[in-house]
């Protein structure tokens, strides 16, 4: 079983560790340090995938992150991955790929049918056709084309893995570990800066890794490497990271990289993460991301065994794999001589190689013609054949004049391509620099314009090893100075470029077959062809952005790696304009595609969102308390005993509270405590009320509206001195309000003198409420007199309550006497137990917020965000007595002049009553004021109003509502209709204020 | 305007597709025009198309300064729904819905409209009420939306995860079947061909640089990159530079311009049939007919013209994702970007006359404006024609930021797209 096409020396492999893997059932073996493309090549296999489009058989055209075509699900169960592209997967011991988008099997691919009928499919097909029927295209069409569509399959079962961020701060971020990059990183650390280093490879080295003749410093390239690489892992200063891809610049010089940690191992570790984010704050950034080749556009240039040429000098090199036996190269670039030259020294028949430029003098074409290689210029080909793999190709001449001569047929089983190379520019341009279009590349580089962020090496079209390694030593010391100072007087200026790298073929190769009847792809993984470039210009697509949403080009998997440059040439030719007016599209996050997981990182669960517990939390639910989110937090909605249901669990505590005594954890409650000598003055702004007359050991019930003159919270304020105010919010409005405090104090009235602090978690409240509840809190107390008479209703106290410092209101949220004990939240839970001992002997009850809402609801109290939405104004909800008339300002006034805040029409809070005592309303239903007859049961009806609240009342035995009517306060006593799906409900508007509208019970 | 059905791709196969036309012309701007719309989005567009259509008004320009549909309408996801609360708010977008459900063949361009039904969820009692309240009103206003249990949502969504486990379980949702998704760039097309047909000029890069008002404050003209045009009527369909533009005219707009990000996976086999929305986790997902799968969420927090956002926003959006579809963890993002979306004070948008005589402005869309397109410009059309508002968008004129009529949609469900 061993592999038939792995050489017997050579590679940056290590052929004594044997490693089995499958694809699509088939067992094979590679070796430690494969990737699953080498290994598959190692054993003669090239088709390993379908096209997206038309199906057509693919093999493994590139060698790395630019593969549009070899693309494998990867694993099972929970841990299958789709769409990975095989030239990235590490191979493991035990390995399972799958091939995708073919059925039944990859050699055998119904959806092969589309490749015979794709006459009819040209670019943008879908936007002419399918209309009609008109109901054809829910039932019919979509879910076919739907079906056709996609690569891989999704996974089904959640994932099993775990991810990890970090953030990281450097004085350099070097992206790429090739020779320029490692030459960046080694200057920056010399010049005193931190570095952070990092390859998408496994390998640090980059295009170092397939250099087996080169040297560097008199030393053999593979020495320089691991000296370079010794000597960056003994300094303090850097971190170096493979499997690492920068995917994204964000402003700032913040680069995300996506590190991959688990998927080369065999079997991870338990509970290792998978992969992880990093978020690193650069001073600078160098970008040594190198360069990608191009392929080639003839006719049927997509078949299996047709793959870039310094793709396959890499599994040459790097992996010891000969990718085929008889090549023919075809070529508009000297880096494919190379490649020629290399695999014929290690026995690869090399048919001939084809230029299609006139002649070829670079250094590379005399090497190859001096070891004797067929070469023939100006050399074409007009077609290839071979069904799941390529066994020959047609060549042809091509003139001077352009015209293509007679063909001939060379036999193959390889043939290699390339159409020069295009320089890695992504990340720059994410950065928002600026590109130059460069003729002799016929490639955009980097010029400039983005601050802290400089290119070495190909990525800014410098090639040649020497000279690469040059420009990174420029390009770290620069990024040093910048960063550190110190000194160093470095240059990091355009270097000229060399005169044998000039490769400028975009256009397709000229062949002698029909234009309409060839396929010569340009995006191999989408398949659009040449033609589809040229019919989207026929149909008045002139932007390249248009041409690219119209074809696809450029927008599957791989981004248009190695097709955006090809097509643009093609649309240049197309529009008969010079390529750099068409223009580029733009490059977007992520560079190569990254995993959800690492992005979402802990996040899941209970890490989610912060789960926020007040002190009583576990005591809680050691009581078997069901809870409800409120915001982030956890709120004991209602405590039922043995098999109470929530209606009877909540009677049950209301009418404890309201004929005895119930105690409650209001901690969650926003608190704020401003303080200072103008802290009355900014109350006296920020809320409605006015405050500068309320005394010391006072308390307000205050409300704040947005500008627009909404209500935005409401809650009860104790003065405890004259420049201390203790502020309560709602639950899910704290952060909000500090937020609209800050806002206002920070910009708009900064002469302010007084400071805003979020204490809601410095107190735990426990909540007292019932006609006993002096009684126990008497008990507890002894240096507050709680007397009617010496703490009246609103008013607060600071003191000890179980001889813990403690501010003490006495408030109410359920119409009944009742006090709000504020402790240090760490004595809260002690505090709680010393209150239920207390209140043993008058059956305290717990209650929960269901039980609050009933009963402020039967006091007609609104919950801000329930009874009120941002449309709500304080008059709205029979607030306006809340608002100091004779006060010059406070944030949202002005709007309340606005003659639609006046407007009699408007919707304002009253009670609702049903007919029926015992039917409950529901929440958000929405109410008419005509009985809707038969003849009008149909919509729209109109509505004037909507159920706020509605609860059971056990207190008062029946159904009650809130509601906000139009004109509501002037339909006291009128019969209104809830429309419901089952039938319309008949009920009367009634006073909001269902028990004790004297208010009797609080002033007890 | 040649007609697109099979057929024709069947006859033009032949010809090796030699035959096809350009969707439509590149024209020259002329000197005049009758009206000007600014900005070859889809709302300008679809303006044009149904000034020429249904007004007979055709010396129309649209004047857009880079490449159509290159704005907010070729970088949305496309969630199209009319469920909204208020009156104004189910008339307006439910117009909408009705002109999409016939689009394609009203342009003669496959537009996608594609109605699975869009689930909107709810994880605690607040969103419950919230849903139910919009339940309601659109069931009395004659417009589609339903209570569904979790479990039914699940049935309706398989890779909904509704395990209690989750930090925010989901405890039931609400369905929209008639809501969906469509092809962004098909809309800008399909109409800029339409119109194009109907001998409206759509003029790409040409951007306006100045308003031109005569002594009467009227307005008379504006100045281009390509040139001078008269003209007496021009509409602003701008979307996140409608300050900038209505600037030129003196006019400060109440709108704010924020960047909206979004991000597609690599494309997968059919695996979710309909849309998912969560405003309280903030995410919302879809599947591309391509098979990707397509999710965004809310603003970023700050200001900025530059159409792209923080990476810490499409990661929480992919927290929420990943909490609520465990199964697409292992997905991976192929692609990220962001548009510059102009909100207004209630969320709603502004589509009518200004206080410049002659001007006109349709903005405000924010977040959600796509799922308007037709009716927008369907309506944008009637008020430049006829110099009033058609009684649909008569509540949604700018002044309503200085009476106080608002129509405030966020502040009753802080329901965003
Ligand atoms: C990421 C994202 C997701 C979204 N998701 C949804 C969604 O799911 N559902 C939904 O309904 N909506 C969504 N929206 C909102 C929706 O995209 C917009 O509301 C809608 O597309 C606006 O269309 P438009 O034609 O008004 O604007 P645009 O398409 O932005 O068009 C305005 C045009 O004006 C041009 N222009 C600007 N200044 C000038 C000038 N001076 N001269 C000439 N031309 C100029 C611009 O180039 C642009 O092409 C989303 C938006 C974004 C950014």
């Amino acid at each position: 079983m061993s592999a038939p096409f792995r050489l017997g020396a050579g590679g940056r492999i290590d052929r004594s560790r044997k490693l089995r893997f499958w694809l699509d059932r088939k067992a094979y073996e590679g070796v430690a340090g494969d990737t699953l493309a080498s290994a598959l090549l190692a054993n003669g296999v090239h088709l390993v995938g379908r096209s997206f489009k038309y199906h057509r058989p693919r093999g493994i055209m590139a060698a790395g992150s630019d593969e549009p075509n070899a693309l494998v699900s990867v694993g099972s169960g929970s841990r299958f991955t789709p769409n990975l592209r095989a030239t990235q997967v590490e191979l493991t011991d035990g390995l399972v790929a799958q091939s995708q988008n073919r059925w039944p099997s990859l050699g055998r691919d119904f959806g092969a049918l589309n490749d015979v009928f794709s006459p009819l499919f040209p670019a943008g097909f879908y936007y002419k056709t399918f209309m009609w029927p008109k109901s054809a295209w829910k039932r019919i069409y979509e879910p076919k084309i739907r079906a056709m569509a996609g690569l891989g399959r999704a996974p089904t079962l959640p994932d099993s893995d775990t991810y990890t961020q970090r953030y990281a701060h450097c004085d350099a971020l070097i992206v790429g570990a090739g020779p320029a990059g490692i030459a960046a990183a080694l200057a920056a650390e010399a010049h005193g800066a931190r570095v952070i280093l990092c390859d998408e490879q496994a390998e640090l080295g980059g295009s170092l890794l397939a250099e087996t003749k080169a040297t560097i410093d008199g030393k053999e390239a593979s020495a320089w490497l691991s000296d370079a690489l010794s000597r960056l892992s003994h300094s303090p200063n850097v971190r170096w990271l493979s499997r690492t891809t920068a995917f994204g610049c964000f402003p700032h010089n913040m680069v995300g990289l996506a590190e991959r940690l688990t998927d080369h191992l065999p079997s991870p570790s338990e509970g290792r993460p998978r992969e992880r984010l990093w978020q690193v704050r650069a001073k600078e950034v160098v970008l040594a991301t190198g360069a990608l080749e191009r392929p080639l556009v003839f006719p049927d240039n997509d078949r299996p065994g047709i793959m870039l040429a310094d793709a396959a000098r890499q599994y040459l090199a790097r992996y010891a794999v000969k990718p085929g036996t008889r090549v023919v190269v075809v070529t508009a670039h000297d880096q494919a001589y190379r490649a020629a030259t290399e695999l014929a020294e290690a026995g690869v028949e090399i048919a001939a190689i084809l230029d299609i430029r006139q002649d070829a003098s670079g250094s590379w074409a005399e090497q190859a013609r001096g070891a004797g290689l067929h070469i023939l210029s100006s050399t074409t080909i007009c077609a290839t054949s071979g069904r799941h793999r390529v066994s020959s190709v047609e060549i042809a001449p091509v003139g001077r004049d352009g015209k293509v001569g007679p063909r001939s047929r060379l036999a193959c089983d390889l043939v290699l391509m390339c159409g020069g190379f295009t320089p890695a520019i992504h990340l720059f341009s994410q950065a928002r620099g600026k590109l130059r279009f460069e003729e002799r590349l016929n490639a955009f580089l980097p010029d400039g314009g983005a601050e802290g962020v400089r290119c070495a090496g190909a990525s800014r079209g410098i090639f040649g090893l020497d000279a690469a390694i040059a420009d990174g030593v420029a390009a770290g010391e620069a990024a040093a100075r910048d960063a550190v100072g110190g000194g160093v007087e470095a240059a990091h200026s355009p270097v000229p470029l060399p005169k044998d790298l000039d490769g400028r073929r975009l256009d397709p190769l000229p062949h002698d077959r029909s234009p309409h009847r060839v396929k010569a792809f340009v995006d191999f993984q989408n398949d659009v062809t040449a033609k589809d470039v040229k019919l989207a210009v026929r149909e008045g697509f002139r932007s390249i952005e248009h041409i690219k949403r119209y074809t696809t080009t450029g927008m599957a998997t791989d981004q248009g790696k190695t097709s955006n440059m090809n097509a643009l040439g093609i649309a240049a030719s197309a529009l008969d304009k010079p390529l750099p007016d068409v223009g580029l599209t733009t490059f977007r996050m992520p560079y190569t595609p990254v995993t959800f997981g690492t992005f979402a990182g802990v996040a899941r669960g209970e890490l989610f969102d912060p789960v926020r517990v007040t002190p009583t939390h576990d005591w809680a639910s050691a009581h078997g308390a069901v809870f409800e989110d409120v915001g982030q937090w956890k709120r004991a909605r209602y405590f039922p005993l043995k098999d109470e249901d929530m209606h009877r669990a909540v009677a049950r505590e209301c009418q404890a509270v309201r004929q005895s005594v119930g105690v409650f954890d209001a901690s969650t409650l926003g608190k704020i405590e401003i303080v200072g000598p103008d802290a009355a003055e900014f109350m006296n702004r920020i809320y409605v009320n006015p405050w500068s007359r309320l005394e010391p050991g006072r308390c307000r019930y205050g409300v704040m509206l947005r500008e627009d003159g909404s209500i935005l919270d409401d809650g009860v304020v104790g003065r405890l001195a004259a420049d201390r105010f203790h502020v309560t919010t709602t639950t899910g409005g704290a952060a909000q309000v500090l937020n609209h405090m800050e806002d206002f104090l920070q910009t708009e009235w900064s002469g302010l003198d007084c400071w805003l602090t979020s204490t809601t978690e410095q107190w735990a409240v426990i909540a007292v409420q019932g006609p006993d509840s002096r009684k126990i809190l008497e008990r507890l107390v002894d240096d507050i007199d709680l007397s009617a008479a010496a703490m009246p209703h609103m008013s607060v106290r600071e003191g000890h309550v179980c001889g813990v410092p403690a501010r003490v209101f006495r408030v109410s949220f359920t119409g009944e006497l009742g006090f709000e004990i504020n402790v240090p939240a760490d004595h809260g839970r002690a505090v709680w137990q010393a209150v239920l001992d207390a209140g043993f002997s008058r059956s305290l009850t717990p209650y929960g917020t269901e039980a609050m809402h009933v009963m402020r609801a039967e006091k007609g109290y609104i919950i801000v965000g329930q009874d009120t939405d941002g449309t709500v104004t304080a008059d709205d909800v029979g607030l306006s007595w809340a608002i100091g008339k004779t006060k010059k300002d406070f944030v949202g006034k002005r709007s309340l002049a606005r003659p639609a805040l006046s407007d009699p029409g408007r919707k304002q809070l009253v009670g609702l009553v049903t007919e029926d005592p015992e039917l409950v309303l529901e929440e958000g239903a929405q109410i008419i004021a005509e009985e809707p007859t038969a003849s009008h049961r149909s919509a729209p009806h109109k509505m004037i109003g909507h159920v706020t609240s509605s609860y059971f009342s056990a207190t008062l035995g029946r159904g009650i509502a809130l509601a906000m009517v139009a004109g509501g306060r002037r339909r006291m006593g009128e019969t209104l209709y809830v429309p419901m799906p089952e039938g319309s409900i008949k009920a009367v508007v009634t006073n909001p204020v269902f028990l004790d509208p004297e208010g009797k019970r609080l002033d007890a | 305007m040649q007609k697109f059905s099979a057929l024709a791709l069947l006859r033009h196969a032949f010809g090796g597709h030699e035959g096809w036309r350009p969707q439509w012309r590149s024209p020259e701007p002329k000197g005049t025009y009758d009206v000007v719309i600014v900005g070859g989005g889809g709302h300008g567009l679809a303006t044009a198309y149904y000034l020429a259509k249904e007004f007979g008004i055709s010396n129309v320009a649209v004047l857009e300064k880079g490449w159509i549909g290159g704005g907010n309408t070729g970088r949305n996801t496309t969630i199209i729904r009319s469920n909204y609360l208020f009156d104004e708010s189910v008339a307006l977008y439910d117009h909408a819905v009705k002109l999409w459900e016939a689009l394609s063949q009203a342009l003669n361009y496959n537009v996608m409209f594609s109605q699975r039904g869009v689930i909107m969820l709810a994880h605690n009692v607040h969103d419950q009420q919230s849903l139910k309240r919009h339940i309601h009103a659109n069931r009395l206003n004659g417009v589609d939306n339903e209570w569904l249990t979790a479990s039914d949502a699940k049935a309706f969504c398989p890779p909904l995860n509704i395990e209690n486990s989750m930090r925010y379980p989901v405890i039931g949702a609400a369905l929209q079947r008639r809501g969906g998704v469509a092809r962004h760039d098909a809309v800008a097309w399909g109409y800029a061909r339409a119109a194009d047909a109907l001998g409206v000029d759509i003029v790409e890069n040409c951007a306006v640089t100045a308003i031109r008002r005569g002594v009467n404050g009227a307005l008379e003209g504006i100045e281009t990159t390509r040139g001078t045009i008269e003209t007496r009527k021009v509409g602003v369909v701008t979307a996140g530079n409608t300050s900038t533009v209505m600037a030129m005219a003196d006019l400060r707009m109440p709108l704010e311009s924020y960047p909206l990000q979004a991000l597609v996976s690599e494309p997968v086999k059919p695996i979710f049939p309909c849309v998912v929305m969560s405003n309280t986790i903030h995410a919302y997902i879809s599947q591309s007919d391509k098979g990707e799968l397509v999710i965004g969420a809310g603003t970023d927090a700050y200001v900025s013209y530059t159409q792209r956002g923080g990476l810490h926003v499409p990661m929480h959006t992919l927290e929420a994702i990943c909490e609520l579809f465990p199964i697409f963890r292992r997905l991976r993002m192929l692609r990220n970007w962001g548009g510059i979306v102009d909100v207004t004070p209630d969320r709603s948008p502004i589509i009518g006359k200004t206080p410049v005589p002659g001007l006109y402005v349709n903005c405000g869309w924010g977040t959600g404006g796509f799922k308007a397109t037709p009716g927008s410009g369907h309506l944008f059309a009637w008020t430049l024609a006829k110099d009033e508002p058609h009684p649909i968008n008569a509540p949604f004129r700018l002044d309503r930021f200085r009476d106080g009529y608002l129509i405030d949609e966020a502040a009753a469900a802080a329901v965003a797209h």
